[in-house]
Order: C-alpha cells, then sequence, then structure tokens
C-alpha cells in the first residue's frame, strides 16, 4: 500500500466499519450477558480439579512430604510430589534458546521462592482437592533468603552487557556541567492483576493434547507444551476464546501448566487448575522492583550535557529478568554525553516477567523525574525544560524517527489542560486543605513488529471469516480483523466474523508488545485481498458468471454487492454470484513474511520471537509517543493523594479504531494511576513472603480513583511502522503517567518522593 | 472435604439453641464468614443462617433513639433519611465502608462482628503463629509487616486493628448492643487484646446480636465521620474519627463532644480525654489541635504504623472543624 492510499483509507474513517471508524467492540455483548466462555469454563467429561501445594519458605530444601492423609482423603485421585510427578523434557526459551536443562520439574524440592510448587492434589472435585491439599505435610531445611534489593545479602549483581549504552564521554561531561542534578529513583514489586486468574484445563486424547488455558500466545505456549511432552507441535491444541485481562503474565506456560497437563497424562482424565488469587501472586512475575540513579548535567539555559544512568533490577534466584532500564532514558532526549549501565540482582522470588512496557516503564519514572528535578533547579518551566531538549534524531540509533509527534503532543495538551495559566512555585496553588499540583511527563514505547498470517474465507451465503490463533485479551482484535476484513472486501462488518484463540488457526506470534494490531492488520489486509482478488477473478472468468461477457479487466465490491466500476451491466450480491459459479467457498490465506520463507523460519517466527524486527531497523527509528499533564490534590494535613485531572496526547501513528484506542490509552493511564499511588507487593523479611496476595490487600484503583481523562490523539499514519499505518496503542500510555504524577506532587507540596508508590505517610 | 451442617434458623429461638452448639457459627449477609472460611481461618462445623428470620431487619428511629435490626442491610441504614437526618456519622460511616455490592449483601449485625484484617491472620497455612486464632502460638505480625496495624489498645499478645466503621459512630454515641438476655455497651462490648487476644467481643456461646440501640442527642444529629485511606472507595481506614458537636447558645463554646477513632485501636476507640479537653473551651483551630494530641498518649507504634500517631490527631481536628463551620 502506498502512503496515498494510507491517506484516502485513513479520510474515510467516518464510516464506522471502516477500518479508522468506532465501531464498538463485537465481542462486547457476549462478555456483557456472560454469554463469553472463557478458557477454564468448558465442561467436559469426567473433569478432574487439581489443587497446587506451595512452598511455606522462601529459600531451603523440603526434606520431606507426608502425603498419606491427603492421598486416603475422600475423592483423591493422586498427589503429585517431586518425587511422583512425571519426567518432562526441558523446553526451550521464548527466545528460542535451547533448553539449559534436559529435564523439567515444576514441583520443585529446592526452594527459592515463598509460594513455589512443590506437590499437587488431584481430586474428582474441587472441594475434596482444596481439602485434601490441606493435609500434605512438608518439612524443610530452611535457608536465609535475599529478600529484595535492600537486603544486606543481595550485593551489586550481576552487570548485564547488553544493556550499557554509552556515547561521548558522560561521566566527564557530567563533572564540568554548570548545573548537576543526581538522584535515586525506585519502584516496588507490582502484580499485573488481571481479573481473571490463571489457570487452564489440560486433557490428553492418545498423543494428542488439548489445553483450555487464557493465553497471549497460543504458538509459543503451544510448542512448549509439545516440548515439555515429547510430541510434535502439531498435536497440541491451545484453545483461548476470551482472555480476562494479561497484561503480559499469560504468554508463556508456566510450572502450574505443566503440572495440570502431567496430571492430567498420568491419570488419562482431564484436569482443571485454577490458581487461587494468592498464588496468582507467587506462581509467575510481575514487574521486577527497580533501582535507578539518574545523573543530568545541564548548562545554564537547560541544555543537556550529559546523561549518567544506573540501573538495578531483581530477578529471581534460578531464573533472569532484565527490565531495560535505560530505555527511555537513552532516546527521550537529545545529548552529547550519555552513559546507561544495568546490573541485575537476584533475590527469592519467582522470575519476574513482563508487566505493561515493561522497561519503558520504569525507565520514564526515572528519567522524566529527574528531567523535572533540573527543570526546577534551573527556574525553567518543565514543559519548556523538554522542548529545550527536544531530540530531533534518535540519540540513541542516530536514526531518524519514522514519525515523532511529541512535539504536537506538548502542543495539544497543554493547550486542552491549561498548562499555561500553570503558577511555576510549588505549593502555591490550593483549595481549602488540599494543595494542588501540576506535573507534566513524557512517554514512549517502541514499535515492535513481527508476522501473523490469517485466513479469510468467503462463504456461499456472502458473509465472511477471518481465522487466526491471535488472541483477544480485551483490546479489540476481534474488532478491528472484522473492520480490516470487511474494508478489504467491501462487505458490511456485520457480515465478518472472527474467529481467534485456536492454535490450529492461522498461525500468530506473540500478543504482546503493542505489536499485534499491527501485525495481524496486516496478515488480513493481505488475506483478504486474495480473497477479493480470487472471488472478482471467478466473475471476470467463470463462464457461469453474469459478468463474463461484460469484459470488463475489473469489478467492485461494496456493501457485499458486485458490479462494474462504472455501474454497466449486472449488479449481483457475493451469494448469487457464488451460487452462480456453483462455489460454496473462497479460502485465502495471508501472511506477511516474505515468500522465501521456509517452513522451520515460519515455525521459529511464530513459537519463539527469535524473528522480531528491530524497531531500528534500515532507515529508521520506530516509536510511539505521547505527553501527560496532570494534576493532584494532596491533602495538606492527611498526605493522601489523589488525581483530579488528567490530559494526554498520544501518537500511536494511524488508529485502526480510535474509540478502542482510547479505551486502551485510559486503560493504561489508570493503571498508572495505581503505580503511582497505591500498588506495591508487600513482603514479609523474616519470611520472604508477599503479604498482601489480594485483591483487598493490594490496592488498584477504584473507579472513585479514577478522574475523567482526555485523551488526544496526535498520530499520523506512519507507513514505516506497520502496513495500515498504525504504531503502538496498548502500552504507550502507562509509560509516564507515574512520573507526571510524581512531578504534580512536588508541585503541589514541595516534597519529592522518589520512591513509589507515593502514600500518605511519604507526605505526612 | 470440609464438611459442615447447615442450618436455616426460622425464628430467633431456633438461632439462639443451634448458636450453643460447638463450633456453631452464624451466617447473615456471608461477607465476612465465607471469606474467613476460604482462607481457612473460620471452620465451622454447624453455620447457621439467620438471614431468612422475619423482624430482624427493622430500622426504627425517633429524636430519642435509633433501633436498628441486626439483619439490616448497611445500604438500607446508610440511606435512611432518618438516620441520616438524626445520626449523619452512622450513615457516614456505613457509606464510606466496603463497596457498593458487599453493602448490599452485608448486615449490621455481621458489621460489628467483622474481623481484623492483620494479614498473618488471615493465612493460617503460612503463618501458623497468631494469637488470635491459636491462642498462644505467638503472634507473626510483631516484627512483621505492621503499616495497618494499632497504635492503641495493644498488647504484646496482638496489635490487630478492628477495622470496621460502624462501630467507631456508634462508640461515640453510647450505642448499646442488644443480645437478648442482655444489653450491652458497645463500647464495653468489643474487649482489647490484653492477654487472651482471641477474645474480641463479650458473647457468649448462644447469644445472638438482636439489634442495636442509639441514644438521640444533639452531638448525634451534629456528627460527622471523617475516613482517611489510601485509595478514595473500597478500603479500610488508615484512620478515622466519628465525631459529635453540641454547641452553646454562643453558637462558638463547646457543651457536648463525642470523639472516638478507628483504624489506629484494637477496637473501636472513644477519646475521652480529648471530649474533656474540649468542654467548655471556645472552638478555635489552635485549642481543638492541642487537644486532639490528647488522644494519643500512650500510643505505641510497630515501625510501618508510627504514621498513624500523627495522622489520627489531625482526621479528629478536621472533623470537629468541620462542624464547627457547620454551625
Ligand atoms: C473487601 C472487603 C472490604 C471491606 N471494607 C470494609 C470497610 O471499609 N469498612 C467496614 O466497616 N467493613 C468493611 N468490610 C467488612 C464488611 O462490612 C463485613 O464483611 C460485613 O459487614 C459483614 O456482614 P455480614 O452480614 O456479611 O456478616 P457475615 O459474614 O454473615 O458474618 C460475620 C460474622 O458475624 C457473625 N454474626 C453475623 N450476624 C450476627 C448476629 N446477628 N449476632 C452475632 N453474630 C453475628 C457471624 O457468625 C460471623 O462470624 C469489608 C469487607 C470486605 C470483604
Ligand atoms: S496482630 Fe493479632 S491477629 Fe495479627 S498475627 Fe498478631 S495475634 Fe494474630
Amino acid at each position: 500500500m502506498t502512503v496515498h492510499d494510507m491517506k484516502h483509507a485513513a479520510s474515510d474513517s467516518a464510516r464506522l466499519e471502516a477500518v479508522g471508524g468506532r465501531l464498538s467492540r463485537v465481542d462486547g455483548p457476549a462478555k456483557i450477558t456472560g454469554a463469553a466462555k472463557y478458557a477454564v469454563e468448558q465442561r467436559l467429561e469426567g473433569l478432574t480439579h487439581a489443587v497446587l501445594v506451595g512452598a511455606t519458605i522462601a529459600a531451603g530444601k523440603v526434606i520431606g512430604i507426608d502425603a498419606r492423609a491427603a492421598e486416603t482423603a475422600p475423592g483423591v485421585l493422586a498427589v503429585l510430589t517431586p518425587d511422583t510427578i512425571m519426567e518432562l523434557k526441558g523446553a526451550s526459551d521464548w527466545l528460542g534458546n535451547p533448553p539449559a536443562q534436559p529435564t523439567y520439574a515444576p514441583l520443585v524440592r529446592d526452594v527459592t521462592f515463598s509460594g513455589q510448587h512443590i506437590a499437587a492434589v488431584v481430586a474428582e472435585t474441587f472441594e475434596q482437592a482444596v481439602a485434601a491439599a490441606a493435609l500434605v505435610k512438608v518439612w524443610y531445611d530452611e535457608m536465609p533468603a535475599i529478600v529484595d534489593l535492600s537486603d544486606g545479602k543481595a550485593g551489586d549483581g550481576i552487570p548485564i552487557d547488553a544493556m550499557t549504552k554509552e556515547w561521548g564521554d558522560a561521566e566527564a561531561a557530567f563533572a564540568e556541567a554548570p548545573v548537576r542534578i543526581c538522584a535515586a529513583y525506585n519502584t516496588p514489586r507490582e502484580f499485573q492483576a488481571a481479573m481473571e486468574p490463571h489457570g487452564l484445563i489440560a486433557r490428553w486424547q492418545g498423543d494428542e493434547l488439548t489445553i483450555w488455558e487464557p493465553s497471549q500466545w497460543l504458538d509459543g505456549m503451544a510448542r512448549t507444551y509439545a516440548e515439555w511432552f515429547g510430541v510434535p507441535f502439531e498435536n497440541v491444541r491451545l484453545v483461548s476464546p476470551y482472555v480476562g485481562g494479561g497484561f503480559g503474565s499469560k504468554a508463556l506456560a508456566l510450572a502450574h501448566s505443566a503440572v495440570a497437563a502431567a496430571a492430567a497424562r498420568m491419570l488419562d482424565r482431564p484436569v482443571k487448575l485454577v490458581l487461587n488469587r494468592p498464588q496468582n501472586f507467587t506462581s509467575y512475575g510481575g514487574r521486577a522492583a527497580t533501582r535507578q540513579t539518574v545523573a543530568i548535567g545541564a548548562d545554564r539555559d537547560g541544555r543537556i550535557q550529559s546523561i549518567v544512568h544506573r540501573g538495578v533490577n531483581e530477578t529471581a534466584v534460578d531464573g533472569m529478568w532484565v527490565e531495560p532500564l535505560g530505555s527511555v532514558t537513552s532516546i527521550m532526549y537529545a545529548t552529547q554525553n550519555f552513559s546507561s549501565r544495568q546490573n541485575v540482582v537476584r533475590v527469592n522470588t519467582v522470575v519476574p516477567g513482563a508487566k505493561r512496557a515493561p522497561g519503558e516503564n520504569p525507565s520514564a519514572f526515572g528519567i522524566e523525574c529527574a528531567i523535572d528535578e533540573l527543570a526546577y533547579e534551573l527556574g525553567i518551566d518543565p514543559l519548556e525544560m523538554r522542548l529545550i531538549n527536544y531530540a530531533e534524531q534518535d540519540p540513541h540509533a542516530k536514526k531518524a524517527w519514522s514519525t515523532r509527534q511529541l512535539r504536537e503532543a506538548f502542543a495539544a495538551g497543554a493547550e486542552a489542560f491549561g498548562w499555561a495559566k500553570r503558577s511555576p512555585e510549588p505549593r502555591s496553588m490550593r483549595d481549602g486543605h488540599q494543595l494542588i499540583g501540576w506535573g507534566v511527563a513524557a512517554g514512549t514505547y517502541p514499535v515492535r513488529r513481527a508476522h501473523g498470517e490469517a485466513v479469510v474465507k468467503i462463504l456461499a451465503d456472502g458473509s465472511v471469516v477471518v481465522e487466526s490463533s491471535s488472541i483477544d485479551m480485551g483490546q479489540g482484535t476481534y474488532t478491528i480483523l472484522a473492520q480490516t476484513a470487511a474494508e478489504t472486501l467491501g462487505v458490511p462488518v456485520e457480515r465478518v466474523s472472527v474467529k481467534l484463540g485456536d492454535s490450529h488457526f492461522a498461525r500468530a506470534g506473540v500478543t504482546g508488545g503493542s505489536r499485534l494490531a499491527g501485525v495481524m492488520t496486516g496478515a488480513v489486509y493481505k488475506a483478504a485481498g486474495q480473497a477479493l482478488d480470487e472471488l472478482i477473478g471467478l466473475a471476470l472468468s467463470d463462464p457461469r458468471s453474469p459478468f463474463q461477457k461484460l469484459q470488463a479487466n475489473t469489478l467492485q465490491v461494496r456493501d457485499g454487492r458486485i458490479a462494474s466500476p462504472r455501474g454497466e451491466g449486472p449488479e449481483l450480491s457475493i451469494a448469487e454470484l457464488m451460487s452462480a459459479v456453483g462455489r460454496d467457498r473462497i479460502e485465502a490465506k495471508g501472511d506477511t513474511l516474505p515468500a522465501s520463507t521456509t517452513a522451520e523460519e515460519r515455525y521459529k517466527n511464530y513459537t519463539t520471537i527469535a524473528k522480531s524486527i528491530p524497531h531500528t531497523e534500515g532507515d529508521y527509528s520506530r516509536y510511539s509517543w505521547c505527553a501527560h499533564f496532570v494534576e493532584v490534590r494532596v491533602d495538606e494535613d492527611f498526605g493522601t493523594v489523589r488525581v483530579s485531572r488528567v490530559v494526554s496526547a498520544l501518537d500511536s501513528g494511524r488508529l485502526y479504531n480510535p474509540k478502542l484506542a482510547e479505551s486502551q490509552w485510559k486503560g493504561g493511564i489508570i493503571m498508572g494511576i495505581g503505580q503511582a499511588l497505591l500498588e506495591e507487593g508487600i513482603v514479609d523479611r523474616r519470611h520472604g513472603r508477599i503479604v498482601n496476595g489480594n485483591f483487598a490487600d493490594y490496592m488498584l484503583p477504584t473507579n472513585a480513583d479514577i478522574p475523567d481523562i482526555q485523551t488526544i490523539s496526535v498520530g499520523i499514519p506512519d507507513p514505516h511502522s506497520s502496513a495500515l499505518g498504525g504504531k503502538g496503542v496498548g502500552e504507550l500510555a502507562i509509560v509516564g503517567i507515574a512520573p507526571a504524577i510524581a512531578n504534580a506532587v512536588f508541585h503541589a507540596t514541595g516534597k519529592r518522593v522518589r520512591d513509589l508508590p507515593i502514600t500518605l505517610e511519604k507526605l505526612i | 472435604m470440609r464438611d459442615f451442617s447447615y442450618l436455616r434458623a426460622g425464628n430467633i429461638e431456633a438461632a439462639r439453641n443451634a448458636a450453643a452448639l460447638p463450633g456453631a457459627m452464624l451466617l447473615a449477609g456471608g461477607t465476612t464468614l465465607i471469606d474467613l472460611a476460604k482462607c481457612g481461618v473460620a471452620e465451622p462445623s454447624t453455620v447457621i443462617d439467620i438471614s431468612h428470620i422475619e423482624g430482624l431487619n427493622a430500622i426504627d428511629v425517633t429524636a430519642d433513639r435509633a433501633v436498628i435490626g441486626a439483619l439490616a442491610r448497611m445500604s438500607h441504614v446508610a440511606d435512611n433519611p432518618q438516620v441520616k437526618n438524626l445520626f449523619p456519622a452512622v450513615s457516614e460511616a456505613l457509606w464510606q465502608a466496603a463497596s457498593a455490592q458487599l453493602r448490599n449483601m452485608a448486615t449490621i449485625g455481621g458489621n460489628l462482628m467483622q474481623r481484623t484484617r492483620c494479614p498473618y491472620f488471615r493465612d493460617p497455612q503460612n503463618f501458623p503463629a497468631c494469637n488470635k486464632r491459636a491462642p498462644g502460638s505467638g503472634c507473626s505480625a510483631i516484627g512483621g509487616v505492621t503499616r495497618g496495624h494499632a497504635v492503641l489498645g495493644t498488647s504484646e499478645a496482638c496489635i490487630a486493628t478492628y477495622p470496621g466503621d460502624l462501630a467507631i459512630a456508634l462508640v461515640a454515641f453510647d450505642a448499646e448492643v442488644d443480645l437478648g438476655e442482655r444489653k450491652l455497651k458497645v463500647e464495653d462490648f468489643f474487649l482489647a487484646p490484653g492477654a487472651t487476644a482471641e477474645q474480641e467481643h463479650d458473647i457468649r456461646p448462644g447469644e445472638v446480636i438482636t439489634a442495636i440501640e442509639i441514644p438521640g442527642s444533639a452531638a448525634a444529629r451534629r456528627s460527622t465521620y471523617v475516613k482517611v485511606r489510601d485509595r478514595q472507595s473500597y478500603e479500610f481506614a488508615a484512620a478515622s474519627a466519628a465525631v459529635g458537636l453540641e454547641l452553646e447558645g454562643d453558637g462558638r463554646t463547646v457543651r457536648d463532644i463525642r470523639v472516638a477513632f478507628g483504624g489506629v485501636a484494637t477496637k473501636p476507640w472513644r477519646a475521652r480525654a480529648v471530649e474533656e479537653a474540649l468542654k467548655g473551651q471556645m472552638l478555635d483551630e489552635e485549642t481543638v489541635r492541642k487537644a486532639s494530641e490528647l488522644a494519643m498518649e500512650g500510643a505505641v507504634d510497630h515501625g510501618a504504623n508510627h504514621y498513624k500517631i500523627a495522622l489520627a490527631p489531625r482526621v479528629v481536628v478536621r472533623a470537629i472543624l468541620k462542624l464547627g463551620e457547620t454551625a
């Protein structure tokens, strides 16, 4: 598609069902009425229930398990322990690296974190399994645990050289800069806290495994199961029709998944295993706790001369997670001298994982607070400060931005917010007991790209079916793929049904990194285009077609009806044509891969992320951008912070559906409010255990905490980022909200809180 | 499976008889009981469903007194026009408690009887030591995560906060709890832990709360409940205060004042020292601030809950000044 075509398509967006139209979520009614059946809601004949037993220590060895009472409890079919669970093979990781160990043990004897799975009880009913699990006795030889980054035993950690980014002579330039600030910024362990818990149903039929499990990556997870059990990839079918929130946590098959699938194999019965809420805080990792120091040297006009950045994130004793803390630091502002280095520190936790904008989110907290501190140091308006140091090209990759509407975002946001009316002094705005503060911060997220394939079928009745193994976790895949197919084929959107969440459909890579919309609209666009070509070809050339004698060289489809472009000759519905030519379907499979791609490469592309395309590939650096403007009210006596206004201007490129994009942005902003003010996994230091692992104690924002949020799209189609011109939507908006709030709190109170969350005792 | 018998009580006598059985527990709205059963804290052998007993949900309010049936829903009481008018602190305490869904299910009797939110209390599997659950086993909270724990009324055995909101307003206005044979001041009904953390209420086997009674007063008519918490809704108090105020004819001198704290003590905490210091005084900010500090005499913190000592008096000040302004 040329840029010209894209502009045309974008201006067509007044039509609801076209790409760019504000079509409501097509899966909405099923969800609202409860008709939508989620993965673990399947009712299977002979279903059994598994419940996990977790370690009550954070480090040490299991020296004994007494399962006798559990085994003889009513309804119990099996108690799996490290000794009795079947042996699984090691699986390659998500990058496609071969397994480090030949075997994989999802139930452990060597405990490295509290809550780690030690045993599982399988029973006829869920209640029986719960009761029996409580009867399993475990003896430990406990060892001292490293609780978190501040633990005396934690040390400095392991340097991650791949994270080092350096140019110029940052330390020297910082030392010589006339104005310097240097501060430390910390973010706590946070959790994805999806409403739908993790869990699965596993069923074996011979050597064929079907797994019903909420998933952000069917093909990747199916590969893992296949490798664990040594069966061909094709033998594993993953079904994930709806996903009740993932936020990065549902892309991998996890230890509890392996336990359920192994139990099903051992018992030859289908097994259902759903993590209870506390287990959802210990069975997979949330966002790693991070620490950063940011030093900025500038001249007296506010021009940055050097940035020196050091970061640390926690990881697990037996697993590696790197949260790239220099990701935003290195690209947001122009500087001649830059240095970023990062270590990871092993602590006794489950391996941390991806949570919405991993890396960019904490990274922005550091740099966007630091630049604010510099602005106050110099007496320069924080917005002006950001414009003075605007990066005209990618300072790290030294490449042109594909598109960067950040200046436009600052302008549009400031205008809508009324930033010009801000009184610069901290503590200078109040309403009764409420100190009022205004803050600004920018955010960004790279355009991650990959490949996908889709099948588009035109059926005898003229309806259209789109199939893909990609998923919809609320972000709107069902809807935008229907829009893409409807627009490409020229049929009304109600005639398109989209089928997702089955690994036997056409393949897709991971739904993460805000890449899916760009990838899948591209694949559907291609498949639908092929189907349309075949349809028109049939109409023009099939002897039974009424169009055959027209001798036209093309035809047009509009509203599901076929005619020549100039309107002469017959006009038929698609169904009429299909019947005339005696076809019951037209089916096309389209993908975005080069035609030369081998089968092996294709497999790798969908089942690992090794084939992701770098966002700085070729001549351009591709990012989405945003600017957040926030008003807070801080009670001067109580220290409570409430966000009273948010205006965000965002550049996600072209929007395939603005209504859904706004909803994603708002979701990100709301999550960011939680991160800034509420969320924190609190660890009992003596036991190395999260004590607030439930939804009453792990604070997430309620409706009452969320003000009106205004979002403004400032994006333009970006032809270098995706086939239809979109960049990323899902993760962008959470980047920069926490620093905008922290900056507003400083403006309100004169107190700089550099540790999230900003709870009342830090301000009292 | 953890079996238990389920009895549906048709009337209050049946409920009392059944409640005398060992291991019996009453079920009203179920929002506390079912929660505690799920985390393994409550293990009733018999569950006595009292939610179908007729006549126990009446709300009868006159200027003299409010009589609120034990089965009245939190949302109904909060929304009752007479309660709002004559006992605003009661209505406000209820509105700011829990969530709309919980308030629609939960009853007044169950609300008084809700258990502490101490995370160690609620996780027997990982933290066996808890004197409230298992007398003599120790206290896991002391030396652990204590941000929500009490600073008043604590003992070496237990530092758990009483979490409810309604009871704070009730102790401020000398309400009584009706147990059928006995009536007790709400203030005496709740017990500080001392050496017996497991005993939270003065209630005997076979006793059922049938109603609460709140005497009407000028202070109750001019009252408010101020609740401070990390988020705006659906959270227990970091510190809260129920305050009632009666002024002399001059509109400035305090004739009667009631002050009670929530979120900072092991039981609903009446702050008589603050009341005494303010009676007969002119209502100005300085005086109110000084007097409010008295409430924290003898407060003991456990590190992370230290902020409550500074916060709680400020909540009282805000509440008193708010009432003063509405003169
Ligand atoms: C997530 C969450 C947040 C909450 N937030 C708040 C809050 O902010 N503020 C607040 O005040 N509360 C809060 N609550 C507590 C809530 O108000 C109580 O759960 C509720 O009031 C209990 O009433 P119920 O009728 O459901 O009690 P049930 O669960 O039915 O019973 C609770 C207990 O009381 C006993 N009982 C019930 N009725 C009687 C009776 N008539 N006589 C003697 N004993 C009886 C039962 O045996 C049981 O032990 C919250 C609860 C949850 C789950
Ligand atoms: S504070 Fe009380 S409830 Fe909490 S662990 Fe200690 S004894 Fe148990």
